[in-house]
């Protein structure tokens, strides 16, 4: 299948060179194809695709279409949508239908797109290789043997198997990039407060962030800018102007200063390194200037990730108490026993250890010594970025420290956990980050992650794009999915 | 042993239910009273992916109160922690409250003291959170039942330091924040419907001693009445215990009033590790000076002021301003009839509020509220009446012909003809014709019998139907 572009398609769309219905069923007949074997996609969504189809058919042929009319996408299945089993990839809401949609979703299915399924993911979003999910876990198609990197897999499969061209993720620590990375897409996660939060079931609020996958800039551009704005039922969504970030697409990348940070670079393996040396000298064939930058801090982030983030988890998962929705045991003795017994038996492995460690991080006597210093720590990343960003447009670097691994690579969890260690730096701080694809290592895909100030999407997403404009390696596809 | 005199010391939070419209986080409705879980919103369901909304009103609110108890910090920037635990009437599994950052601290509010002097009790903070649900344990048999209407309903919470050193002035104290509260108007004050409520920290001490005693936490008492009573057996429980020769555990008790006695809930070991941290979920509430100063305009006078000023300024009877004072509608109307006196005294009105006004509320069933005359109404009365254009008497029939009617006093009086008769001419034929009538009456009289004087008097008023001046009737039969 070649790769199109939303605006070719949606031009298709306009000129009826091809329906709403037929666009859909293309991307159907591939799912059918593919998607059981790679396990991305958890919930049926084709009633409300169906109608979806309808409306979007109508706009269209009524010249009321925008961009995203009758473009199919899949949600990664921890935003809420109406009527439609909402898992998180969990045992715990394995039968939990949410009453509403999340904001992101009602503002996508207001520009008219088209809801194919709900993706697999780790559950609760707690993973980095997709293996956490109760419902299994995700195959990456650029290899059956390895993982597609987490939690967000279940969308970064859907898109990098070209089973919907779109598909939202959520990122916490590095759950677009990693997996984007990992399976050769493009995704984005925008600066902490552009994207609502409301209906999209908490994992760490100071941290998780809703973003995109697509297979390019152009694309992820779109679909953001649709998907962003402020919210007032979100009380840390950011209070500024909706912003079309496809606009500044095309700008000239000349005198653009790029951030590299050494240390990062050095710790690589020599392929990887090489690819992303690579990547980034055609940056400045672009007419790009490379600044060394360093951020003090940073190495401490995965510890202070691992505090912070547990610890809203442990508070945020509380809710499910097997009494009002989700997983309830049978025949609970008494209150206690239904709340160990319910919690015990819905959550996995993974979600139990980060609500211990996260509940014991809060604890009378470790607050200060956890909890309080890894806020201290996060503040101080904040500042070493702050700081970097005075010399700096954007700063370029690996997503992760490896290619795809074997399934069951990672039993012991921090090994996991280090998975992220270049992701998770610029979560705390906030900012707005990508992954894209700039080549293949031992046959499997490599990411670039760049890394822009507070509200500066725009910016990240024009460098990707000129970027993509010279290169073809976002276009690359997985053998056995051409067809 | 019992020959020590013992020392009580006790420090009271006070809950106190805000009276906004909606919930502290959502836009639910929080009307008392309403069929169980019909007031739940998704967020206080905890449906997975709600988010939390800070209602601004609360915030006013709770500025407020800070002023009314002359609070010395208002805080700059107020924060939210959230308080984990685990109840089915908590869906979220923790509260929404403020640990670090109380928007009230440090407070002062003078009390009567045992001593009968006034006492100044220190205010530690005030703090704003979320009420929980209600949990149903005696309904069904097989469960519990839970109702989260009440969850989400804003609250503050107000700590005072442990400066009462009696049930009685606990309870003074605690009367005097409802005071405060009600007339704020950020509370309704209803303490059956849970509106206010308190928890009551006690300890003992030997006299003169320092360091404080063990506390134990009396929880959730509702009446003024209840808190006499559970502290007074809580103090003679833990002199019992010491005296006995063991020690008072820190713990959390329950009052139950049915059974006369409090008993213990749950000891310090296994109370709850609540893992307070900041709620990433809301922001920091940041407060500038100005907006502070906005709310200074709904600081009401509050009634201690309000007594000194009836009874020095305007010289109202001690009692009666006290009963004016402590009633809040009662009050606003007695000022806002008192502005409006052109010729008659706040005294006036006062004894009319007081008798003729408050007698007619009770015949009629209604209260102050009910606002059946208006303050201009009355004063315009009042006026007539000191200006002597009616009779007492008929100012009782102005007054219930006042009653849910738009005219005012004078129209009234004009309409109806119940002009006090002054007119000497008129009045002196009236009396002429009488005695021209009544003969030997007119003759006893000049005999001397004053009993017969009366009986003029009061056939000119019959025949006046009370309109006749009483005291011109007199100079005109004396003159005769």
């Amino acid at each position: 299948m070649e790769f199109k572009g939303i605006k070719q398609t949606a031009k298709a769309l306009a000129n009826k060179d091809i329906s709403v219905q037929e666009l859909h069923d293309m991307y159907l007949q591939r799912q059918k194809k593919h998607a059981g074997d790679l396990n991305c996609f958890i919930n049926d969504t084709s009633a409300l695709a169906k109608n979806q189809i309808q409306v979007a058919q109508k706009r269209i042929n009524d010249n009321q279409s925008s961009l995203l009319t009758g473009i199919p996408l899949v949600h990664k299945d921890l935003f809420c949508t109406q009527d439609i089993h909402t898992t998180c990839g969990s045992r715990m809401l394995e039968n939990f239908v949410a009453p509403y949609d999340a904001t992101i979703v009602k503002n996508l299915n207001n520009a008219g797109t088209v809801t194919m399924a709900k993706a697999n993911m780790d559950e609760f979003a707690m993973g980095s290789s997709n293996e956490n999910s109760y419902f299994g876990a995700v195959k990456n198609p650029w290899n059956h043997s390895r993982v597609p990197g987490g939690s967000s897999g279940g969308s970064a499969v859907a898109v990098a198997a070209g089973l919907v061209p779109i598909a939202t993720g959520s990122d916490t620590g590095g759950s677009i990039r990693q997996p984007a990375a990992l399976c050769g897409v493009t995704g984005i996660k925008p600066t902490y407060g552009r994207a609502s939060r409301y209906g999209m079931v908490a994992f760490a609020s100071s941290l998780d962030q809703a973003g995109v996958f697509a297979r390019s800039a152009q694309d992820c551009a779109y679909v953001l800018s649709d998907m962003c704005e402020f919210d007032n039922k979100d009380s840390t969504s950011a209070q500024v102007e909706k912003e079309d970030f496809s606009v500044s697409l095309g700008q000239s990348i000349k005198g653009l200063k790029v951030g590299v940070i050494p240390e990062w670079m050095d710790s690589l393996p020599e392929s990887i390194k090489l690819t992303t040396e690579k990547s980034i000298q055609k940056l400045v064939d672009l007419g790009a200037e490379l600044i060394e930058i360093n951020l003090p801090t940073a190495h401490l982030a995965v510890s202070a990730y691992y505090v912070i983030a547990p610890a809203e988890c442990s508070s945020n998962l509380s809710r499910f108490d097997g009494i009002r929705y989700g997983h309830k045991c049978e025949n609970p003795l008494d209150l206690n026993d239904l709340y160990v017994r319910s919690r015990t038996e819905g959550f996995g492995e993974e979600v139990k250890r980060r609500i211990m460690v996260g509940t014991w991080a809060l604890s009378a006597g470790f607050y200060d010594a956890y909890y309080r210093k890894a806020q201290k720590i996060r503040r101080l990343i904040s500042e070493d970025f702050a700081n970097a960003f005075d010399k700096v447009d954007i700063i370029a670097g690996p997503v992760a420290p490896e290619v795809a691994f074997e399934f069951n690579a990672k039993k012991d969890p921090v090994s996991m956990y280090k998975e992220d260690i270049y992701t998770i730096p610029s979560s705390l701080a906030g900012l707005p980050c990508l992954s894209m694809p700039i080549g293949l290592v031992d046959d499997l895909p490599v990411g670039l992650q760049l890394i822009g100030n507070k509200l500066q999407e725009a910016k990240i997403l024009n460098v990707a794009h000129q970027y993509q404009q010279d290169t073809t390696f976002h276009k690359l596809v997985a053998e056995g999915y051409h067809e | 042993m019992s020959d020590i005199q013992w020392e009580t010391v006790i420090g009271l939070e006070i809950h106190t239910q805000l009276k906004t419209k909606s919930k502290l986080f959502a836009g639910t409705d929080t009307t008392y009273g309403a069929s169980p879980n019909s007031q739940v919103s998704l967020l206080e369901a905890a449906v997975p992916g709600t988010l939390p909304v800070f209602n601004e009103k609360v915030l006013r609110y709770a500025i407020r109160f800070g002023l009314a108890v002359g609070a010395k910090v208002i805080a700059k920037e107020s924060r939210f922690d959230r308080k984990n635990y685990f109840y089915p009437d908590s869906p979220k599994g923790y509260q929404i409250t403020q640990l670090n950052h109380p928007i009230v601290e440090h407070g002062l509010l003078a009390i009567q003291g045992d001593d009968g002097k006034q006492k100044k009790i220190r205010i530690n903070r005030a703090h704003i959170e979320e009420d929980a649900g209600k949990s149903v344990h005696d309904k069904y048999a097989e469960f519990s039942g839970i109702d989260l209407n009440r969850c989400g309903t804003p609250l503050i919470e107000i700590v005072s330091e442990p400066d009462l050193s009696s049930a009685k002035e606990a309870v003074a104290y605690m009367k005097e924040i409802h005071t405060i509260v009600t007339h704020l108007g950020i509370c309704d004050g209803n303490m059956q419907e849970g509106s206010f409520r308190c928890d009551a920290n006690v300890s003992i001490r030997p006299k003169g001693q320092q360091k404080l005693g063990t506390r134990t936490e009396l929880k959730n008492i509702n009446s003024f009445r209840f808190v006499e009573k559970a502290i007074n057996l809580e103090v003679k429980r833990q002199i019992k215990v010491i005296e006995s020769g063991q020690k008072v555990v820190q713990e959390t008790r329950l009052y139950d009033a049915d059974k006369h006695e409090t008993r213990s809930m749950r000891s310090k070991e296994e109370a709850n590790d609540y893992r307070y941290f900041p709620d990433p979920d809301l922001l920091p509430v940041h407060i500038d000076q100005a907006y502070i100063d906005n709310e200074k305009q709904f600081i009401p006078e509050f009634p201690a002021a309000k007594i000194q000023r009836y009874v020095e300024d305007l010289g109202i009877k001690t009692d009666d301003a006290n009963t004016i004072a402590n009633g809040k509608e009662l009050s606003l109307f007695f000022d806002d009839t008192v502005a409006l006196l052109k010729q008659a005294k706040a005294i006036s009105v006062a004894n009319m509020l007081l008798g003729e006004y408050s007698a007619l509320l009770k015949a009629k069933d209604t209260g102050f509220e009910s606002q059946p005359i208006k303050a201009s109404q009355l004063s315009g009365l009042l006026d007539e009446l000191a200006l002597g254009n009616i009779s007492h008497k008929i100012s009782k029939v102005v007054l219930e012909k006042l009653w849910n009617s738009d005219l005012t006093a004078t129209t009234i009086i004009k309409q109806e003809g119940l002009a006090q008769v002054s007119d000497s001419s008129e009045l002196e034929a009236i009396v002429k014709d009488l005695i021209s009538k009544n003969q030997s009456q007119f003759q006893e009289y000049k005999e001397g019998n004053m009993k017969m004087f009366n009986f003029f008097v009061g056939q000119v008023m019959k025949g006046t139907k009370g309109r006749a001046n009483p005291a011109q009737v007199k100079s005109i039969l004396e003159k005769l």
